[in-house]
C-alpha cells in the first residue's frame, strides 16, 4: 500500500480527473480523501493506492502533470501519522451493553448514540486499530458501518505544505504559423 | 469595445498567431461561425471532424505551432475523439474548440447535447468548460500555454453557446493567463549526474535511443553534438526519425518490432543505452525481461511520469533534450568506438544482401520499390505523411529522412485514416514544401472524403496509395500467427483513379516497376494534386519482424528470396 497526498485546486471536477488518472493507470485506489485547507483555494487529497514504489512514482508524477494539481507527493516511506475514522452502529440490547462497552473503551472508542437496540461508536485511529475494534464487535451484530478513508501526514520538520499562490505569470508562446 | 464571446474568440486567437483553423459548423458554435466570417482567420471546411483534429495534428507536426481543430456539440465533438487520442499519443500540441449547449440546458440531455469534457478527459492534456463570455480569452489563453508546453498535447476548450452569445467590454490585459501556482520542481539531480557522465565515459559498447522527444525541443543541433562528440551510433524510433540525418553513417535506423536486425542486434548487444525524449514503448523494446540485458540505461525525459514505467534505468535525467544535452555535452570525453562500429557494420552487411533493393528485378511491384523510388525521386526532400501498417513500416526503412518534422506519422496511437487528412494540415502549415501522402487501400478508404477539402482548399498534395487489396498488416500477422486464415483482410476498393477524377483530381494506376518512376515524375512536374494508385504485391510482408510479446532479437528475418512461390502477378 502506498501513502500520495496532493494539494489540488478546490475546484469541481478534480476529484473527477484524479479518479479518471488513477483508473488510467490501472492503479486501485484503496482509499481517497478530500478535505479543505487553511487555504480556501486549496484542498488536500489523501490517496492509498495498492499498487509497488514503481507504480507510486508513476501515479504521483502523472498527477503533478494534471493542471489543477499543485503538488503531489509519496510519502509512504517517511515518518507520518496515518488516520481513519469510523463510525459502527452495533447491535446492543440491556444485557450485553455493559461488556460492549468496556470493549469499546478498551479500544479507545466513544459511544455517540444509543438506542434501546443499538449504538453508535466512534472511533479514530490507524487503520488497524479500526479493523481490530470491528472485529471485536462483529459477532455483536455491526448493523451499519461508514467510513472516512485514511487522512495522513508527514511528522515533525518534514513539512509538505502547497505551493505560494503566485499566480504562474509564464509567458505566452505565439503559434508559428505557416508561412 | 464591446464584443461578443464569439467574437472575443476569434480576437484571441487572432492574437495568439492563429492563422488556420480547421472545423465543421453546427448549431451549437454557430455564433463563433458568425464571428469567424468577420474576422482575418482562415477556417478549412472538413469533411468529418475526426478529419479536422488529424488536420491540427498535422499542422502541428510540421511546424512545431499549435494546430486549432473546431467542431460543434454532441457528434460533432465525439467525432473528435480519434483525433485528440492521436494527438495525445503522440505528444502533439492541438487545441480543439468545441460548442455546447446553452449553461441553461447543461445536464438535461439537449440536443446534441454530450459531455465532451467527460470523455475526453483521459486523452486530453487538460480540458475547460467555459459557460460565461468573461472567462473565454483567458481559458484559451491558457489552453494554448499548456498544450505547447513541458510535453505537449491536446486541450480542449467547450464553450456554451450562450457564452458565445454574450457580450463584455474585451480588455486582452485583463485576460492573461492564471494558471494555478504549480509546484516547480528543481529536476537536477547531481548524482544521477555523475553517474550518467561515469557511465557514459567508460562504456564500450554504447548505443543512443533517439526519439520524438529531441524533435519536439527542437534539439537537433546539440543532439548532433552529443552523437558526433561521443562517436555514439543512434537507432531511432519511429516518431524521432528526422532529428538526426540518416544519411550520417553513425544513424542506423528505426529500431524495434520492425527495425532492421543490425539495430536490433544492436541494441540487445550493447553495454549502455542513453535514451533521449523516448519512452521505451512495446512496439520498440519487445519482451521487456529479455531487452537489452547487457546494458546500463541513462533516460534523458522530459516528463518526470516516464522515468522507470516500462524499463529500470540506471540514470534518469529529467529535463527539456536540447537543454540537458547542451549540459551534458561539455563532459563527454571524445571517443572512437571502432571496435564496436566494425562490429555494426558487419552485422548490417549481412541484411543488405537480403534486402528487396539488392534482388534482380523480377517484375513484381513491390511497396519496398515504390518508397524507395519515390525517395530517389523527391531526393529526400518532401514532407511525408503516412497511415498506419505496412507501408508505413516500409516508408521508415526506405524513405531516408534528414531533416526534422519531414516525416509525419500516428505512432503511439496507430490511428489508420490519419495521413490524408493530416497531411492537409501540414500542407497549410508548409505551402512551400512538397507534400507525399503514402496510404494503405484500407487507411485511404477511412477519411478519403476529405478529398473534397483538397479540391475546395485547391492544395497541392500527391497521393500514392499503396494498394494491395488487403489490410496487409494484419494480413500479415494472420500469415505468420493465425495460420493464414485471412478473415476479414481482404477488402474491396473502388477504382481509386477513376474515384479521385470524380473529384476533379488527377490520377493515376501503376502495375509495374517501370512505370513508377516515370509516374511519380509527372506527378511532380504539375502543381495540382495527383492520386497514383499502386497496385503493389499482394501478399508481401514488412519483414525483419519481432513478434509481439518476443525479446528483441528473436526477430523474423527476410527470406533469402521473398514471395517468389506466393507471388501472383497483379
Amino acid at each position: 500500500m502506498q501513502t500520495i497526498v496532493a494539494y489540488v485546486e478546490n475546484k469541481p471536477g478534480v476529484l473527477n480527473r484524479v479518479a479518471s488518472l488513477t483508473r488510467r493507470l490501472a492503479i486501485n485506489i484503496d482509499s481517497l480523501t478530500v478535505g479543505p485547507t487553511e487555504n480556501v483555494e486549496v484542498a488536500r487529497m489523501t490517496i492509498c493506492a495498492h499498487t509497488d514504489e514503481r507504480g507510486a512514482h508513476r501515479l504521483e508524477a502523472s498527477l503533478e502533470k494534471l493542471v489543477d494539481v499543485l503538488l503531489a507527493e509519496n510519502i509512504t516511506d517517511r515518518p507520518m501519522l496515518e488516520r481513519d475514522l469510523a463510525l459502527i452502529k452495533v447491535a446492543a440490547d440491556q444485557q450485553n451493553r455493559p461488556h460492549l462497552m468496556e470493549l469499546i473503551k478498551v479500544f479507545r472508542g466513544r459511544v455517540v448514540d444509543v438506542a434501546p437496540d443499538s449504538l453508535i461508536v466512534e472511533v479514530s485511529g490507524t487503520v488497524d486499530k479500526i479493523d481490530g475494534l470491528l472485529e471485536v464487535l462483529r459477532p455483536f451484530g455491526v448493523l451499519e458501518m461508514a467510513r472516512t478513508g485514511r487522512i495522513a501526514m508527514t511528522r515533525g520538520n518534514d513539512l509538505l505544505r502547497p505551493p505560494e499562490d503566485a499566480r504562474q505569470k509564464a509567458t505566452e508562446n505565439k503559434t508559428p504559423a505557416g508561412k | 469595445m464591446k464584443l461578443t464571446g464569439a467574437e472575443i474568440l476569434c480576437e484571441t486567437l487572432t492574437r495568439l498567431g492563429v492563422r488556420h483553423i480547421f472545423g465543421y459548423p453546427g448549431g451549437a458554435i454557430l455564433p463563433v461561425y458568425d464571428a469567424l466570417g468577420k474576422s482575418k482567420l482562415h477556417h478549412i471546411l472538413v469533411r468529418h471532424e475526426q478529419g479536422a483534429t488529424h488536420m491540427a495534428d498535422g499542422y502541428a507536426r510540421a511546424t512545431g505551432g499549435v494546430g486549432v481543430a473546431m467542431a460543434t456539440s454532441g457528434p460533432g465533438a465525439t467525432n473528435m475523439v480519434t483525433g485528440i487520442a492521436t494527438a495525445m499519443l503522440d505528444s502533439s500540441p492541438v487545441v480543439c474548440i468545441t460548442g455546447q449547449v446553452s449553461s441553461k440546458l447543461l445536464g438535461s440531455d439537449a440536443f446534441q447535447e454530450v459531455d465532451i469534457t467527460g470523455i475526453t478527459m483521459p486523452i486530453t492534456k487538460h480540458n475547460v468548460v467555459v459557460s460565461k463570455v468573461e472567462d473565454i480569452a483567458r481559458t484559451v489563453r491558457e489552453a494554448f500555454l499548456i498544450a505547447n508546453s513541458g510535453r505537449p498535447g491536446p486541450v480542449l476548450v467547450d464553450i456554451t453557446k450562450d457564452a458565445q452569445q454574450a457580450s463584455m467590454e474585451f480588455d486582452w490585459d485583463a485576460s492573461a493567463p492564471q494558471l494555478p501556482p504549480k509546484r516547480i520542481r528543481d529536476n537536477h539531480d547531481q548524482e544521477e549526474f555523475d553517474r550518467a557522465v561515469e557511465m557514459l565515459n567508460s562504456a564500450k559498447r554504447p548505443l543512443i535511443l533517439a526519439g520524438r522527444g529531441i524533435v519536439l525541443s527542437g534539439a537537433m543541433r546539440p543532439f548532433a553534438e552529443f552523437v558526433n562528440t561521443g562517436n555514439i551510433p543512434v537507432a531511432m524510433t519511429l516518431l524521432g526519425i528526422g532529428c538526426f540525418p540518416a544519411s550520417d553513417p553513425l544513424n542506423l535506423g528505426m529500431m524495434g518490432m520492425h527495425g532492421e536486425a543490425w539495430v536490433n542486434t544492436a541494441i540487445q548487444e550493447a553495454d549502455l543505452l542513453i535514451a533521449v525524449g523516448m519512452r521505451f514503448d512495446d512496439r520498440v523494446t519487445g519482451d521487456l525481461r529479455n531487452y537489452a540485458r547487457n546494458a546500463r540505461k541513462i533516460h534523458i525525459e522530459v516528463d518526470r511520469a516516464e522515468i522507470n514505467k516500462n524499463v529500470q534505468v540506471d540514470a534518469a535525467i529529467i529535463g527539456d533534450a536540447g537543454e540537458t544535452l547542451r549540459f551534458l555535452v561539455p563532459h563527454v570525453h571524445q571517443r572512437d568506438h571502432g571496435a564496436w562500429l566494425a562490429h555494426i557494420a558487419e552485422l548490417k552487411g549481412d541484411s543488405a544482401v537480403r534486402d528487396i533493393q539488392s534482388l534482380p528485378d523480377s517484375g513484381h511491384l513491390y511497396a519496398a520499390h515504390v518508397i524507395n523510388d519515390l525517395w530517389k525521386v523527391t531526393k529526400g526532400n518532401a514532407i511525408v505523411v503516412t497511415d498506419v501498417g505496412q507501408h508505413q513500416m516500409w516508408e521508415a526503412q526506405y524513405y531516408h529522412h534528414n531533416a526534422p518534422r519531414t516525416l509525419i506519422t500516428s505512432g503511439g496511437l496507430g490511428t489508420m485514416g490519419f495521413a490524408l487528412p493530416a497531411a492537409i494540415g501540414a500542407k497549410m502549415a508548409q505551402p512551400d514544401s512538397e507534400v507525399w501522402v503514402v496510404v494503405g487501400d484500407g487507411g485511404f478508404q477511412m477519411t478519403m472524403c476529405e478529398l473534397a477539402t483538397i479540391v475546395q482548399e485547391k492544395l497541392n498534395v500527391k497521393i500514392a496509395i499503396i494498394n494491395n487489396g488487403y489490410l496487409g498488416m494484419v494480413r500479415q500477422w494472420q500469415e505468420f500467427f493465425y495460420d493464414k486464415r485471412y478473415v476479414a483482410t481482404p477488402l474491396v476498393a473502388p477504382d481509386f483513379a477513376a474515384l479521385a477524377n470524380s473529384f476533379g483530381i488527377r490520377s493515376e494506376t501503376v502495375t509495374a516497376r517501370k512505370d513508377v518512376v516515370p509516374t511519380i515524375e509527372s506527378a511532380r512536374a504539375t502543381d495540382q494534386s495527383v492520386l497514383i494508385d499502386f497496385r503493389v504485391e499482394q501478399e508481401d510482408s514488412v519483414y525483419p519482424m519481432v513478434p509481439a510479446g518476443a525479446a528483441l532479437h528473436d526477430m523474423i528475418r527476410r527470406p533469402d528470396s521473398p514471395l517468389v512461390e506466393t507471388a501472383s502477378e497483379p
